[in-house]
């Protein structure tokens, strides 16, 4: 999906509907940076958390649609726990990867295959089945390379008896409801 | 005490000894577990990132059964991020009415709708709250002998929602492991993120974490943790160069407990943990969780 540039204020409606849930949310920081100065992961972010709120705040698209910030996030909750406007930055960074993930840019599917393939499997299973949930994961981000990165843990995890067949007991038991959720998504 | 019991995804896979743990110390604490019938994944961290409302339907989807099945009893977790996951329902569905309505307009595609009454705690809450931690130290009697850990919260039962312990001091599990006797092994990364679902999109900065975690844990005997997912990150990536080469146990809360109330190796699955090699296992069993009367425990020297 790598059309020519998206403006940045010609957003499809999903696009609009989440842009408005973080400008709601983050309007009223004051960008002190205490969110900045807590985040662990903030060093391998190409833009700091305070940065990116303003970028939101003035609905700059295609500079966050370019950033791989909200991609290093690891939902820690520290931002969230220390900014002194009381803003749920966490949720903020869940939902730009929504934003990310709606866009389709190219960066998106590397970074948002785990949580495809693990939701997936909860599709499936309606339990998470880690035996097939890594080889789901390993095929959606169609990197080659990335199964021989896990094998040595693999080879221990094995050993350590940590790996089962997986239980197919529960197999379609939450179906309907990503059905259902589906719809509701697609009706809004 | 009787509570409807959440194991979670991990439990059942590979963190089976935590599942199987907690079991045995509950059991031995006199503290009721009935599994919720049918229960789900609560959606991880992964179901944020696709989508907001699965977000909240996969927990959502346990804790009305929970409420339709063992009306009254508290749903207790083991794992915090299952804990975060049912907890963010009634703090941000219940209470706003439009999300609400949306999440049982889903669920009711399972027959299922959640009124808002089960209240969702986590084990460390628990043991604190509830059993208490003098009833604790009553049945374990000092037993650890010294034994030094260093307690490791990690994020989700401290943040963001403050409900039974210091977000920025966080004691609970402190005080458990002093009334086992064990001596709390200082530190500053006991709330610090192992990384999470980063160690597997991008291990090459969830390792930073773990190194800095392992590292500041040096000198301890056992890292203790109530989480899968930090169990998992802070043990599994040892012989990666990448994470300091630091080496220490890293064992689960309840293991530690269950070894303490005299439960042998074998009934705490002592033998999952990958950090555990064996002659570390009879170095700490020497020292630290024999059961004759204690002596000579100080000068045992490290691992
Ligand atoms: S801590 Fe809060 S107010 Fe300060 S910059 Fe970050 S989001 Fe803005
Ligand atoms: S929640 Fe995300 S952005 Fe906030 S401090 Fe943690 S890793 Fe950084």
């Amino acid at each position: 999906m790598n059309q020519t540039k998206p403006q940045a204020w010609s957003p499809d409606p999903a696009t609009r509907e989440i842009l408005d849930e973080l400008r709601g949310e983050l309007g009223a920081c004051m960008q002190c940076g205490t969110c900045t100065a807590s985040c662990p992961n903030g060093f391998a972010m190409d833009v700091t958390p305070r940065q990116m709120w303003r970028m939101v705040q003035f609905g700059m698209l295609d500079r966050i649609l370019e950033s791989r910030t909200f991609w290093m996030c690891s939902s820690c909750y520290m931002c969230t726990l220390r900014c002194p406007r009381g803003l749920k930055l966490t949720r903020a960074m869940g939902a730009l990867k929504r934003l990310a993930r709606e866009r389709g840019t190219w960066k998106v599917r590397r970074n948002s295959a785990f949580y495809d393939a693990f939701m997936d499997n909860v599709e499936k299973y309606g339990r998470v089945q880690e035996t097939s949930l890594m080889p789901g994961y390993f095929l959606k981000s169609r990197d080659p390379l990335l199964p021989l990165h896990y094998l040595p843990l693999g080879v221990r995890m094995m050993r350590a008896g940590k790996l089962h067949v997986p239980d197919g007991s529960r197999k379609g038991r939450l179906k309907a409801l990503f059905a259902k959720v589906r719809e509701m998504e697609d009706r809004s | 005490m009787k509570y409807a019991y959440y194991p979670g995804c991990s439990l059942q896979e590979s963190a089976h000894e935590f599942d199987v743990s907690v079991r045995a110390v509950m059991d031995r604490l006199g503290v009721e577990l009935v599994e919720i019938p049918d229960w789900t994944c609560c959606g991880a961290s992964a179901a944020e990132p696709v989508s907001r409302l699965m977000n909240y339907a996969l927990p959502a989807r346990n804790l009305a059964l929970a409420e339709k099945e063992l009306a009254g009893l508290d749903v207790l977790a083991p794992c915090s991020a299952c804990y975060l996951n049912l907890l963010k329902v009634n703090r941000e569905v219940v209470g706003d009415k439009s999300l609400h309505g949306q999440v049982n307009e889903a669920l009711d595609a399972c027959g299922l709708a959640y009124g808002g009454g089960v209240r969702v705690r986590h084990i460390l809450d628990v043991l604190v709250n509830d059993v208490g931690v003098e009833a604790i130290g009553a049945v374990v009697g000092q037993n650890l002998n010294g034994m030094r850990v260093a307690p490791y919260y990690g994020c989700q039962i401290l943040r963001p929602y403050e409900v039974f312990d210091d977000p920025r001091k966080p004691l609970s599990m402190d005080n458990v492991l002093t009334a086992m006797g064990a001596k709390i092994h200082p530190w500053e990364m006991g709330a610090r993120c192992c990384g999470a679902s980063l160690m597997v999109t991008h291990p090459e900065v969830a390792m930073h974490s773990v190194e800095a975690i392992l590292g500041a844990a040096e000198g301890a005997d056992a890292i203790a943790t109530v989480c899968p997912l930090c169990q998992m990150n802070l043990e599994a990536y040892q012989h990666d160069s990448a994470a300091g080469g630091h080496h220490v146990p890293v064992l689960y809360l309840t293991q530690l407990l269950g070894l303490a109330f005299g439960l042998e190796e074998p009934a705490v699955l002592l033998e999952k943990n990958m950090s555990l090699n064996g002659s570390m296992r009879a170095g700490i069993r020497a020292r630290a969780w024999r059961h004759e009367p204690p002596g000579g425990t100080e000068e045992a020297g490290g691992t």
